[in-house]
């Protein structure tokens, strides 16, 4: 009940300051009819008040709004124009909007006022040349003109006075009830009138007075000044510790904790949980889809995800406007659903998370999907794309075309969306503050908006760490985990693969990249990563990066803390290796590192879209099977022979001379870590000429697995690449997948299972005991 | 070849107001900008430097909580390095977006430059000095060179000069 009267309270706020802004923009546009941006922002108001009141089952605040809407929505097509009877029409609809908001605070309900008259002016106005025109006509003047100095009861009255006479102009045209509607009219007005008079001092100041709204420039402004205060305190603490007196050091002691307190204080003034916002959803999508007659679930994840409240306001309607078309167009009835396979009840799930300096808000479902063919004839019917474009640009391009203004697909009005207002509101808002908004979709699979926002001035836990003694904070959504690396233990530290370092986390092979080497901070001279033998230890703080992780060595790691995250100036906009800067608790400023900046950079996260597009040029040679990115380990054999290997399935890289090479059961093995492991030319697999005994040196690459190794012997090792394999022909050779065409050229998938397992189990089983075999 | 009249505020303005220059030393030279875009003058302040930037960027520092870019402009007028135990200074130079400190050696007086005569640099002065000096004003004893400061603190097109810190 409480959060219902929270819901209430906020939607009485909201539209009070909504219909102030009505009254000025029906005035203006009665100066400039045919102002379009004046236009669609009283369109706009009378929907989101029109779609909130459905919500809340303000049944005839709906009807009333729903008919103004109807006639707004023909001025604004151009169909009709704006004249003064029609003026005066949409403001005693806003005065009869006000009249109910007002009967809401006092008593919760809409009150017994009737605004059949009203409805009917609204609706008779939607023709061209209305017969009630003169009519209104008559009422317009003093409407148009409500006398500031009267008290708002008193313009109540006026405007009820007003919607009566309308009352009677229109009964003209049509049945006599009308006529015996007035009086009433003019009852509630009193009642209604009388009700806020007696509660004006209370009830009417309590939503007000409640919450007050804030400059966000003062807010600035006291967070600078709490600013300052921290340097002087910090100061202050630095002087007492040349002081010996224990009475000063308790006064700084509590000028310590109460300025930190107060600087936390102002900081909460702007950030607040994005639940907040969540919380009406759930409502909202119940209502809605009873409505509808559909069976949805709300899921919410991250809702303790923290914005700034300016951010939050202003991705308050763009959310509620995807939650509201993702129940009307994206899941289907329960009665669909269940004919495609899927649960009857669907699942609308919202998540917040930060990503890279970002806060990243999705609105999933798992509907439909978009119907990217009828978007596109719809874009094309609506004159928005030309009919040649539309089969030129991609899905993805398709999809974003719902956020073209005066883009909707809905085959009939509803009383939910499909009037072309909403989709590009939602852009737009979410742009104003610097945000982008984007959707993917999946036929039959569903639809996920994700929204992207920057989070200057949010405050996020991130772990400060050190490199070449110059201190860097990494957002800790982007950490996985600390690793400490004992260098003196052989196996168990950083290795490499061609020159590239690698580390074994757990049995999988984890890039590993040295900070200060990408940062190019490191002195002159430093020894490259893993080679340096004075280093007994290192530690390595791994990280995620979109679906890649990988590690970054550090000297040291401090302490995990809450940071308020800054922009950085423009003269640092391409600086992609820091996504902000921060000023620690001692005064100190320190780069905000972005994790994703810092992956590409080094080129842990391939360029997938390029190579995708490359590989789709022969995607018609055969079945196409594709795979999401991944690193693979590229080795040459025989003349011009490539083979790609998984990196995650590449233990280890060695090299061995020619002499170290023995013999056991017939097969070619070698003393390997006090072990014998068994050795395979690996072009003998795919049929290139074997030609490992012409050289001096054999390159092996160790592949393990459940516990059994064996070494691949290869020509030469020629890259590691990351890339998204598109096999194009499955293999019908043994230990080979298939093949596909890495860095234009085509190479020959490994399948690793398949060459373990065409050794005898007993000899590998064997081979991991050394005793049993050459001793 | 003449600067460019919008950004030629010394000179124009000087008519009848009074007019008053912010000085510093660079490398034994008098620069001075205009009084009136100066915040604020600093003591050296701890730098937080920023990898893989220009070295004209000399890094960041806490301006009673807001981090506030700092252009070593000695880099930036070509200078070499100053000596290490030199401390410099920063002067604060307010925009219309985040405020800009300038790195400089020493600051100077507030010179009041009303009846000084003015002029543009000669053909033979070059390169980047060209491009951010306005002219000198000829005081008595030495030159007062006048900075631009809009192009002074726009690094954009000195991208590619990242150089190791």
């Amino acid at each position: 009940m409480d959060e219902m009267d929270e819901i209430v309270g906020e939607f009485l706020v909201e539209s009070y300051e909504n219909l102030d802004q009505l009254d000025r923009d029906l005035i203006a546009l009665e100066q400039d009819p045919n102002s379009r941006d004046i236009l669609a922002s009283v369109f706009r108001t009378i929907h989101t008040i029109k779609g909130t009141c459905g919500f809340l089952g303000f049944e005839k605040l709906e009807l009333v709004t729903h008919k103004g809407e109807s006639l707004l929505s023909k001025l604004r097509d151009g169909v009709l124009s704006l004249t003064p009877a029609r003026t005066s029409a949409l403001l005693a609809m806003v005065d009869a909007v006000r009249e109910m908001l007002n009967s809401i605070e006092t008593t919760q309900g809409e009150g017994d006022g009737n605004y059949d008259a009203l409805m009917a002016t609204l609706v008779a106005l939607q023709t061209e040349n209305s017969a009630t025109d003169a009519s209104i006509a008559t009422a317009a003047p003093t409407v148009a003109s409500d006398d500031p100095a009267k008290s708002d009861d008193q313009q109540l009255l006026d405007a009820l006075d007003e919607a009566a006479s309308a009352d009677i102009g229109v009964a003209q045209g049509s049945d006599t009830q009308a006529i015996q509607e007035a009086p009433q009219t003019q009852l509630a007005v009193e009642s209604a009138s009388a009700a806020s008079d007696a509660s004006s001092t209370t009830t009417n100041s309590s939503v007000a007075d409640s919450s007050i709204r804030v400059d966000v420039g003062q807010l600035d402004k006291l967070m600078n000044l709490v600013g300052e205060l921290v340097l002087a305190r910090n100061q202050v603490l630095q002087l007492t510790s040349n002081i010996d007196d224990s009475a000063f050091a308790g006064t700084t002691q509590r000028l310590n904790t109460i300025t930190s307190e107060l600087q936390e204080g102002v900081m909460k003034t702007r950030m607040q949980q994005i639940g907040h916002v969540w919380s009406k959803f759930p409502r909202v999508v119940r209502d809605l889809s009873l409505q509808l007659g559909k069976n949805i679930r709300v899921e919410m994840e991250g809702k303790d995800t923290e914005l700034d409240k300016t951010i939050l306001e202003a991705i308050k309607d763009p959310l509620t406007h995807i939650v509201r078309n993702t129940v009307d167009h994206g899941i289907e009835t329960p009665a669909k659903r269940v004919e495609a396979g899927k649960p009857a009840e669907g699942v609308l799930t919202l998540r917040a998370f930060h990503e890279s300096g970002q806060v990243v808000i999705e609105i999933a479902d798992d509907g439909a999907g978009l119907n990217i063919e009828r978007i596109k004839s719809k874009a094309v019917e609506r004159s928005l794309i030309t009919a040649e474009h539309a089969v030129r640009i991609t899905d993805r391009e398709a999809a974003m075309l719902i956020f073209l203004p005066g883009f909707s697909t809905a085959e009939t009005i509803t009383n939910v969306s499909g009037r072309g207002v909403g989709m590009d509101v939602v852009k737009t808002n979410i742009e104003k503050i610097g945000g982008s908004v984007d959707v993917t979709s999946e036929s039959g699979l569903g639809a996920t908006f994700k929204i992207k926002i920057p989070l200057t001035l949010a405050i996020i836990p991130a772990l400060t760490v050190s490199s070449e003694s110059q201190r860097f904070a990494i957002p800790q959504v982007s950490l996985l985990e600390l690793v400490r690396i004992d260098n003196t233990q052989p196996g168990k530290t950083i290795e490499m693969i061609h020159g590239t370092p690698v580390f074994r986390l757990r049995g999988t092979l984890l890039p590993v990249l040295e900070l200060s080497e990408q940062l190019k901070i490191q002195p002159a001279g430093a020894l490259a990563l893993g080679t340096d033998p004075t280093r007994s230890e290192t530690t390595v703080v791994v990280l995620q990066a979109d679906d890649r992780q990988f590690g970054l060595v550090v000297d040291g790691v401090h302490d995990t803390e809450e940071i308020v995250v800054k922009p950085l100036g423009k003269q640092f906009n391409d600086a992609r290796a820091f996504s902000g800067a921060t000023i620690m608790g001692d005064g100190s400023v320190v780069l905000i590192l972005d994790v994703m900046g810092i992956a590409q950079h080094a080129s842990v996260l391939g360029e997938i879209g390029d190579r995708h597009s490359d590989s789709g040029q022969s995607s018609d040679t055969g079945d196409v099977e594709i795979q999401a990115s991944e690193p693979l380990l590229i080795v040459g054999v025989g003349q011009g022979g490539r083979i790609a290997i998984r990196l995650g399935e590449v233990d280890r890289l060695e090299q061995f001379t020619i002499d170290k090479i023995e013999f056991s059961e017939g097969k070619k093995v070698v003393q390997y870590r006090n072990d014998v492991m068994a050795l395979t030319p690996l072009g003998e697999l795919i049929g290139a000429m074997p030609s490992f005994e012409e050289s001096v040196n054999v390159n092996v690459v160790v592949v393990s697995e459940g516990g059994r190794s064996i070494g691949l012997v290869v020509d030469q090792i020629l890259d590691i690449v990351n890339d998204s394999i598109v096999v194009h022909h499955k293999s019908g050779r043994h230990g080979i997948i298939g093949g596909c065409v890495i860095q234009g050229k085509v190479t020959d998938l490994l399948d690793i299972n398949a060459v373990i397992g065409s050794f005898d189990p007993l000899f590998l089983a064997a081979a991991s005991q050394p005793s049993g075999v050459l001793s | 070849m003449n600067v460019d009249p919008q950004t030629q505020v010394a000179p124009s303005t000087a008519e009848n107001t009074v007019k008053q220059i912010c000085t510093f030393e660079l490398d034994n030279y008098l620069f001075g900008i205009d009084v009136s875009v100066v915040q604020e003058v600093l003591r050296h302040q701890p730098m937080t430097p920023v990898p893989l930037t220009t070295n004209v960027i000399a890094g960041l520092i806490n301006l009673r909580g807001q981090i506030v870019t700092t252009i070593d402009l000695r880099a930036r007028l070509e200078f070499g390095p100053r000596t290490e135990d030199d401390k410099p200074m920063n002067v604060v130079i307010s925009t219309d977006e985040a405020p800009v400190s300038l790195l400089v050696d020493r600051i100077g007086d507030v010179i009041d430059v009303t009846d000084v005569p003015f002029e543009t640099p000669p053909e033979t002065v070059v390169g980047v000095a060209r491009d951010l000096i306005l002219g000198a004003y000829k005081l008595e004893n030495r030159l007062l060179l006048v900075l631009d400061i809009v192009r002074t603190i726009d690094l954009s097109n000195l991208t590619d000069q990242v150089t190791p810190h």
